[in-house]
């Protein structure tokens, strides 16, 4: 269960993915991870019930190429990582926005550390 | 003319708030956008705040109807991570009360489809032979749905040879009763007018846009995680249910099939069931990254999990089948009439709940 991620960069990304597709790989999801001043973009496939996975990382605020063009079925996760980490995808083929589960007032990437403080009490978190 | 008519949040059949907004032409849908956001809670951040034995609690309420699944997953992550081997009873119970759940999933989904195309008949006599299955979780692990029987390390509770014996009579008893409602499914005019050729996903189409489970199997896909044999699945004989049609009726005949499978794996397993501890001792703290996947009522579920040797986890991500199965509900509407949305919605088992965590 030893989980090893190829390490690619954004230009190779599209390629490496179109390359996965024409070899029959199945497109699993997307897992993303906050580095503190970047984030781990993690691409999972499958075939043959094997999977395997990629990993590009990016600055906090950079944009990552989409491969919702190649796999339709990554827009949906690729809209998920927009609104919980605010990462922007270049080309995606529906982009809500960052507002695919959040409400426009929500000013904040949720997923991003997040601190809890207490601002009412002395000393106690809340 | 092209008109755009909202269907859900709210509407009669679903039983989870999905909205699509339907371009439609006539009665003839040309394209279906999603709306998600309704129910989504951030479970997945409470690892930040959680503890490794807390987020057991936390993940089995992701969904209460595969909680058990997602509790199973996520301890096979954490036991990745430390290097835990869990002794063999704990993970034959753990894939007991799994297929327990899948059965009482299948049920409860089989019956709100009936309800969908308006046959209450048959949609009470679904419940009703779920109940049995309710009734066996309630008694051997003290709830009805979420039953946490799972921790790091084994199981909570064990099973006892006076109430084995009884599950393995529940099991008849619902055997029998599926056979009674069988025909019904097979022969009967408004199933199939409901169902066949509605809503079709080919193989090509629901390999290409990453369908899970029954959804991915009733395009005819032989993809079933069970097959990797994690768990006690490595224990026992197994092949994925399968049906070729790709449509509304393929996906509902894979669950109904899915439900005697379920029958044959636990009577295997309470047939092999090894004497010997539920569970070991935990102790540290994990460390590294690990994906860990399995199967749920509605198809392939996957965790992926970092840990730093804190005493909370670094991240927690989980990717529910139903997340997986909206792209090819989105390409499978177009072409369909209205009337048929709300079966075709209902045929991919929608749970929005998991989807949006």
């Amino acid at each position: 269960m030893a989980f090893e991620a190829k390490n690619i960069t954004k230009n190779q990304l599209v390629s490496e993915v179109q390359s996965l597709k024409n070899n029959g790989f199945r497109f699993v999801t997307m897992s993303c991870v906050d580095l503190g001043d970047s984030l781990d973009l993690l691409y999972h496939f499958e075939l043959n019930m094997q999977l395997t996975h990629l990993r590009l990382t990016v600055p906090k605020g950079d944009t990552a190429p989409s491969i919702s063009g190649v796999y339709f079925a990554a827009l949906l996760i690729e809209n998920e990582t927009k609104d919980h980490f605010g990462v922007n995808f270049d080309g995606l083929v529906l982009d809500f926005g960052g507002h695919l589960y959040l409400e426009e007032e929500v000013q904040k990437f949720p997923f991003c550390k997040v601190s809890v403080s207490d601002t009412k009490s002395e000393g106690g978190a809340l | 003319m092209a008109t755009i008519v909202p269907f859900g949040p709210q509407h009669p059949v679903l039983p989870e708030p999905l909205h699509l907004k339907l371009v439609l032409e006539d009665e003839i849908v040309k394209q279906a956008l999603p709306t998600l956001g309704y129910v989504h809670r951030g479970l997945e951040t409470l690892a930040s705040i959680k503890d490794i034995n807390q987020m057991v609690q936390v993940v089995e309420r992701v969904c209460g109807i595969c909680s058990c699944i997602h509790a199973h997953n996520y301890c096979m992550c954490i036991e990745g991570l430390m290097g835990i081997e869990v002794p063999q009873r704990a993970d034959f119970l753990r894939v007991i009360w799994s297929e327990m759940h899948r059965m009482h999933s299948h049920l409860l989904w089989f019956g709100l489809l009936a309800d969908a195309f308006g046959m209450e008949s048959l949609f009470m006599h679904a419940w009703r032979i779920r109940e049995k299955i309710m009734d066996v979780m309630e008694a051997t692990a003290g709830n009805r749905v979420i039953i946490s029987i799972n921790k790091v390390g084994g199981v909570r509770r064990d099973l006892s040879q006076d109430q084995l014996k009884w599950i393995l009579k529940v099991l008849g008893e619902v055997e029998e009763e599926l056979d009674k409602i069988k025909p019904v499914l097979t022969n009967d005019y408004t199933v199939k007018k409901r169902t066949v050729g509605k809503g079709v996903l080919t193989y090509q189409q629901a390999y290409e846009l990453g369908a899970a489970g029954p959804q991915l199997r009733g395009s005819g896909v032989v993809q079933d995680v069970r097959m990797t044999g994690y768990g006690a699945y490595k224990y026992i004989d197994f092949a994925p249910v399968t049906e070729p049609d790709g449509d509304s009726w393929a996906r509902t005949m894979v669950r109904f099939r899915e439900l005697y499978q379920s029958i044959d794996i636990v009577r295997q397993l309470i047939g092999k069931l090894p004497e010997g501890e539920i569970a070991v001792k935990v102790k540290g703290k994990p460390s590294g990254e690990i994906v860990c996947r399995s199967e749920q009522p509605r198809g392939e579920l996957l965790y992926y999990v970092k840990a730093t040797g804190e005493n909370f986890l670094d991240r927690v991500r989980i990717r529910t089948p139903t997340f997986a199965n909206v792209p090819p509900l989105l390409a499978m509407l177009p072409g369909c009439e209205m009337a048929d949305v709300p079966v075709i919605a209902l045929s991919i088992d929608p749970c929005i709940s998991c989807t949006e965590r």
